[in-house]
């Protein structure tokens, strides 16, 4: 063991009392970052789980028809009021070529083509609309985990088979093996069995939601064996908007990223991380300043021990790295206490609200990395605070502090 | 005639805080290996100070201090401080033993400073040095738990432990009884003859004073005398 490190503990051990208070001070401030983080983290999790657990990272589409005017003879004037037509499913042009070149991207990690547009979906007397999603379910599964969300049935979309959500089979009243109609415009109709029913967790989804073979969609949007969109899944979801842009850069396509479809969620997840941001930072400060504070006690108590050190052949940076070990030892102790305090306080919030399924109302998400974060946060906020100090410490005449004494 | 271990040449030293305050003026002196001196005078004559020029705790206004030979008015802090734990030891007033720390860890503590790691040598040396001076059983005592006659024991110890050939003591029997600053004194004569260790020490009783081979006599910052006794 060093000379600082032996010092430094004797120094902690002496001042028992000092160290238990600031220990204290510096675990309630660890444990209220721990469980802070860990509940935001849990419900930003819980959350774009939901939402992406049904939705692509990016969604490719064509571009939108706008009618061409014609030009004016030269030297005329013509007045001209333009309609935006009405949006039909339109195929995108080339879309092999397209989901290849996508699939190239750097940061995609898989594409499938789909077929999506409305329809009425009609049982006996019930009807209700819907939109049809055309699927290739082995890749369509690579983006959304389609199977996981079963309830009952088979994810089999072969031939005329749909899967239709949980809250339109009750407004149907039909259950797997039951036929419903799907009817596409005024003439393109077919009747489908149902081979499963998904439950997204989301009402207007399992309403709305309505998934047949890519074949079958084709036929029923009459766009013989074209795509209108390609959903993308990426790495990593909060990097959804730039591939999004890249996309569309590159192949003039219009490209939605779920953070710009889901916008006011986005902004609700970043007003979330900036309170808690904004609150550890002031559990950080008042930790920095509470250990500084006993630091520079102990530097004013022990001056004279200080010079008889320094007297006797310390070199300065070993006193100042007596403090600063100091902090360090503080920052760490306290963090592993206040990591504790923090699982502890996180699962027993968790336990307290539960959801009717048992799941947790407001989940908590307790990671390694969380933990390593906070105990470094708190090791480094020890040795910065123990730095004032520490210089103090290491700029004492000891002929001066052993004549004052 | 033996290099001299310090020797002083024409060293002023004055206080400057807000008004300069002069302390010594033009001292001239030189210490010998082996010498056992008394450093004597009345209150403020500037005793202290100059035990701190000799020590490198302190820089003259003017002169130079010269240690076994080197000038070292050029010496930076590092420099200082390595020499400090080297070539010289310390008896402070008041002993100032750490008080964090046992009987042995306080004699180890200056060897552990200058080495940076702990070493069983540099123990089995403090241990060794405390059972020379009938400490041995007050090794494991925290410092505030030994009595007034065993502290300034463990602090000649301390200041002796990295084997200097110099040590300056500051009033190392002043808040002894009789008994306790005899056997103070005993120790460091003892030390002195058997280590050829130089001793500096500065007191106010003249009963310690004679027991030292020369005396040197401060007046108001000035060598007044400097003659054995």
């Amino acid at each position: 063991m060093n000379f600082e490190l032996i010092v430094a503990l004797r120094y902690l051990r002496e001042g028992r009392g000092q160290t238990a208070l600031i220990l204290t001070g510096i675990a309630v401030g660890v444990g209220v970052i721990v469980f802070l983080s860990a509940l935001i983290n849990g419900l930003q999790t819980s959350l774009i789980d939901r939402t992406l657990g049904s939705q692509a990272h990016v969604v490719v589409r064509p571009p939108e028809e706008l009618p061409r005017v014609l030009t004016a003879e030269p030297g005329t004037l013509h007045g001209v009021i333009v309609q935006r037509p009405p949006q039909r499913v339109r195929s995108i042009k080339q879309w092999q070529q397209a989901r290849e070149d996508i699939a190239r991207f750097p940061g995609v990690v898989a594409v499938a083509p789909t077929v999506i547009g409305p329809a009425m979906a009609s049982r006996g007397p019930g009807s209700s609309a819907v939109a049809v999603r055309g699927i290739d379910p082995e890749q369509y599964q690579r983006i959304v985990a389609l199977r996981e969300k079963l309830v009952a049935g088979s994810l089999d979309l072969t031939g005329f088979r749909a899967l239709i959500g949980i809250d339109l089979a009750d407004d149907l009243g039909v259950r797997v093996g039951d036929r419903v109609r799907l009817q596409a415009g005024l003439e393109r109709t077919a009747v489908y069995t149902v081979a499963g029913i998904f439950d997204f967790g989301n009402r207007d989804l399992n309403q709305r939601w309505v998934f047949v073979s890519l074949r079958a969609a084709q036929a029923l949007f009459a766009l013989d064996g074209g795509v209108s969109t390609l959903e993308v899944r990426g790495t990593r979801i909060f990097d959804a908007e730039a591939l999004a842009q890249r996309i569309t850069e590159r192949t003039g396509l219009v490209a939605d990223s779920w953070m710009a479809v889901n916008a006011q969620l986005l902004v609700g997840l970043r007003s979330q991380s900036s309170s808690s941001y904004m609150i550890q930072t002031f559990v950080i400060l008042a930790v920095a300043l509470g250990i500084a504070s006993v630091l520079a006690v102990s530097v004013v108590q022990k001056s004279r021990e200080i010079g008889i050190l320094r007297a006797t052949g310390a070199p300065r940076g070993r006193v100042m790295r007596i403090f600063l070990i100091q902090g360090g030892l503080l920052g760490l102790a306290g963090s592993a206490l206040g990591i504790l305090l923090g699982i502890v306080l996180a699962l027993l919030f968790a336990s307290l609200a539960k959801n009717p399924d048992g799941s947790a109302t407001f989940p908590v998400e307790l990671t390694a990395a969380l933990f390593l974060r906070a105990a470094a946060t708190a090791v480094g906020v020890g040795i910065l605070a123990g730095l004032f100090p520490a210089r103090r410490a290491a700029r004492m005449d000891p002929a001066a502090v052993i004549r004052g004494g | 005639m033996a290099e001299p271990l310090v020797r002083l040449r024409g060293v002023d030293k004055a206080y400057v805080d807000h008004v300069v305050t002069p302390v010594l003026h033009g001292i001239d002196l030189t210490v010998l290996p082996g010498e056992f001196i008394a450093l004597t005078g009345p209150s403020g004559s500037g005793k202290s100070t100059l035990l701190n020029l000799i020590g490198l705790l302190d820089r003259p206004t003017a002169g130079e201090v010269y240690l076994e030979g080197r000038a070292t008015s050029a010496l930076n802090d590092a420099e200082l401080t390595r020499l400090r734990a080297r070539r010289l030891g310390f008896v402070f007033q008041f002993h100032h033993l750490l008080p964090a720390f046992t009987a042995v860890e306080n004699v180890e503590l200056p060897m552990l400073a200058d080495r940076g790691r702990r070493d069983p040598e540099l123990r089995a040396r403090a241990a060794r040095l405390l059972e020379s001076i009938g400490l041995g059983d007050r090794m494991p005592y925290l410092a505030p738990d030994l009595s007034g006659g065993q502290q300034p024991r463990v602090a000649i110890a301390r200041a002796h432990a990295g084997d200097p050939p110099q040590v300056l003591a500051d009033e190392p029997t002043g808040n002894l009884d009789t008994e306790s600053g005899r056997q103070v004194l005993e120790l460091v004569r003892r030390i002195n003859r058997e280590r050829h260790t130089a001793f500096i020490i500065v007191t106010h009783d003249e009963r310690i004073a004679h027991q030292c081979d020369r005396i040197v006599h401060l007046v108001d910052g000035r060598i007044v005398g400097d003659d054995a006794p």
